[in-house]
């Protein structure tokens, strides 16, 4: 063994070690084990396993994982609250957003954005876009199940995919979205408000 | 067999014989044969074992399940001595450095979360003290609490799961490794928790933190902490007297205090040498000097004092963590006069250091008055921990060099950068 092997090479290696009996600390920690095992099968404290795929823990409501948009009525693409003021897009880190603005028959700029795109393959969900919106459209959605059959499918998400309702945003963080609301100055919606894609369904 | 030295081994095997100084051709210049070796095959040109082809070069890693990352050690072996070691890395370099240098302030805090990602709180406010200092910003009352209790935390949480690996690359197979990672489990929970992610936390900005901690949050927090000691009892009763354990770590993989220091040695590293040098003491940083703490210091330098330096850390944060939950105030987490959008701030330069579960880590930024740093370097201390591995496994076997690495405490995301 390598304990020997120290003593060979000149280190002081057993005199430390050697206790009353040998193998006691080995007996000691094996106890500990044994505590462990045995207490599994009655402590819930001991039983930390969560079957993941059957079973799931409530996410916390600060969970984050990939942007969403919010919008507000019942037109997903209408009602966007997005301005397409780019402030997102400037300050991403992983420059993930790709947003054109609309214009008008006439070519005059409109507030909503023509292409609002997120490539979350890029996306590190940090959540700074969410922070820098002044208009609380852009926010952070707690699905996290976003596995795709290729490198090139729902990775990349279009406006019509970003966008989630108003009451699915009080659904997954509710003291976050009651502040928007305030913010904002509009009513919130009913608290039994068709959850259009609940966490688990919205990927 | 005449005693030669490898460059003239070398010319005799490509036919160029005794090259004489004036070269085979009289008239045309010819360098003087090379003092040492044209090559790097024999690494010790003096050793006679090598002469005779005994020794054994091995490449451990970068896929080597015991390296901690991409990581390679160039070993060259003598029975199963080594007689040289050579880490390699750059493997997991992401151009972290320049990549912040291109983007504004805010943009480089979730990157520095992915540096050690063990430890992303640490990370984040060894940045933020650095633009903190550098833009004469500061932090809320209740911010720095909150900073030095998820600092602590993350100590615990990063010597946990080292003690934990530690053990595994020693061969005591997932068992300390699971027992470390529920308890990291909880502490992870809480991260999520306040910070809404369970490793990329994204949590501290210039002049503050991002959210508030709820009471519920900080309950918790109390009742974690409070736990963690029986923990600790337990991973102790577990494997510290444990006779195997022992012998292969006492005396294995030495570091004198003298070359610790010279290499710019920090962290848990130097204190098991015997130097007492913990940030938190020397220049406190934060609301550090309000906490009455000890600093851990070992005796010999090896691998054993390193895993006890660990322990005892472990048991000092929860001390720290007792005192600061319960004086935490009232009060905002953010400075209101901070800018996150359009910071700009003055021309100058700051080092803002901290006392990294790993070591001393810095951020040395430099501005030119632009919304991005004009210069970001980090001092990484695993990158400069891992530069003495050589001395301290040369004489030792290869599987003691694992666990020599392993005491080093290194995630690959921050040696590389």
């Amino acid at each position: 063994m390598s304990g020997l092997g120290n003593n060979a090479s000149g280190t002081p290696g057993e005199e430390k070690g050697a206790s009353s009996m040998l193998g006691l600390g080995i007996l000691k920690g094996l106890g500990v084990t044994l505590r462990n095992f045995l207490g599994s099968y009655r402590d819930p404290e001991r039983l930390i396993t969560v079957e993941y795929p059957e079973e799931r823990l409530p996410l916390p409501e600060q969970s984050r994982a990939f942007p969403m948009l919010i919008y507000d009525g019942e037109d997903p693409i209408g009602g966007l609250r997005c301005v397409a003021c780019k402030i997102c897009e400037k300050e991403c880190p992983s420059q993930c957003i790709y947003i054109v603005k609309d214009r008008d028959a006439r070519g005059r700029p409109m507030k909503r954005p023509k292409i609002f795109d997120l490539d979350i393959s890029t996306c590190m969900g940090c959540g700074i876009c969410a922070e820098v919106c002044p208009f609380d459209s852009i926010k952070m959605d707690a699905a996290y199940e976003r596995s795709a059959e290729s490198r090139f499918e729902r990775l990349l998400l279009r406006k019509e995919d970003l966008a989630k309702p108003n009451a699915y945003y009080h659904k997954i963080h509710p003291t976050e979205a009651a502040e928007a609301d305030a913010r904002l100055g509009i009513a919130s919606p009913e608290p039994e408000a068709p959850p259009e894609g609940a966490p688990e369904k919205a990927a | 067999m005449s005693r030669q030295t490898e460059g003239q081994q070398f010319a005799s095997a490509l036919g160029m014989g005794n090259a004489s100084p004036e070269g085979p051709r009289g008239d045309s210049p010819v360098l003087p044969p090379p003092a040492g070796p044209l090559y790097e095959a024999k690494p010790k040109p003096g050793s006679a074992r090598a002469a005779e082809g005994e020794t054994l070069e091995v490449a451990v890693g970068p896929h080597h399940p015991s390296t901690h990352g991409v990581f390679r050690m160039d070993v060259v072996l003598d029975g199963e001595r080594i007689i040289s070691l050579k880490p390699r890395f750059g493997y997991l370099h992401r151009n972290h450095e320049k990549l912040c240098e291109g983007g504004t302030y805010l943009m480089a805090i979730p990157y520095t979360d992915r540096l050690d990602y063990f430890c992303s709180l640490t990370n984040n406010w060894a940045y933020v003290l650095a633009v903190e200092k550098l833009a004469g910003v500061e932090a809320p009352e209740r911010a720095e609490y909150l900073r030095v209790i998820t600092a602590e935390l993350t100590r615990l949480l990063n010597h946990s799961c080292l003690v934990g690996f530690l053990l595994q690359d020693m061969g005591a197979m997932g068992t300390p490794l699971m027992y470390a990672f529920r308890e990291r489990e909880k502490l992870v929970d809480l991260f999520e928790e306040l910070t809404g992610a369970r490793m990329m936390c994204n949590y501290m900005r210039f002049g503050g933190c991002r959210t508030d901690a709820s009471a519920g949050w900080l309950e918790r927090t109390r009742r974690v902490v409070d736990d963690f000691p029986r923990f600790l009892d337990e991973f102790e009763d577990l494997l510290t007297s444990n006779e195997i354990l022992l012998a292969r770590t006492q005396g294995v993989g030495k570091l004198s205090a003298e070359l610790a220091i010279n290499a710019g040695v920090t962290g848990p590293m130097l204190r098991a040498s015997g130097v007492a040098y913990d940030i938190r003491k020397a220049a406190p940083y934060g609301i550090y000097e309000r906490f009455a703490f000890r600093v851990p210091v070992g005796e010999h330098g090896d691998v054993y004092d390193r895993y006890m330096i660990r322990m005892l850390e472990m048991r000092e944060s929860v001390r720290i963590l007792k005192q600061a939950l319960k004086e935490i105030p009232e009060g905002p987490v953010l400075n209101p006069k901070a800018r996150r959008r359009n910071f700009r701030p003055p021309v100058g330069e700051a080092y803002g250091r901290l006392e990294a579960p790993k070591g001393e880590l810095g951020f040395y930024l430099i501005s030119d008055g632009s919304p991005r740093p004009y210069r970001f370097r980090i001092r990484a201390p695993s990158f400069i921990n891992l530069t003495i591995l050589e001395d301290m496994c040369l004489g030792h076997t290869l599987q003691d060099a694992v666990i020599i690495l392993g005491s080093v405490d290194i995630v690959m995301g921050e040696v590389d950068r």
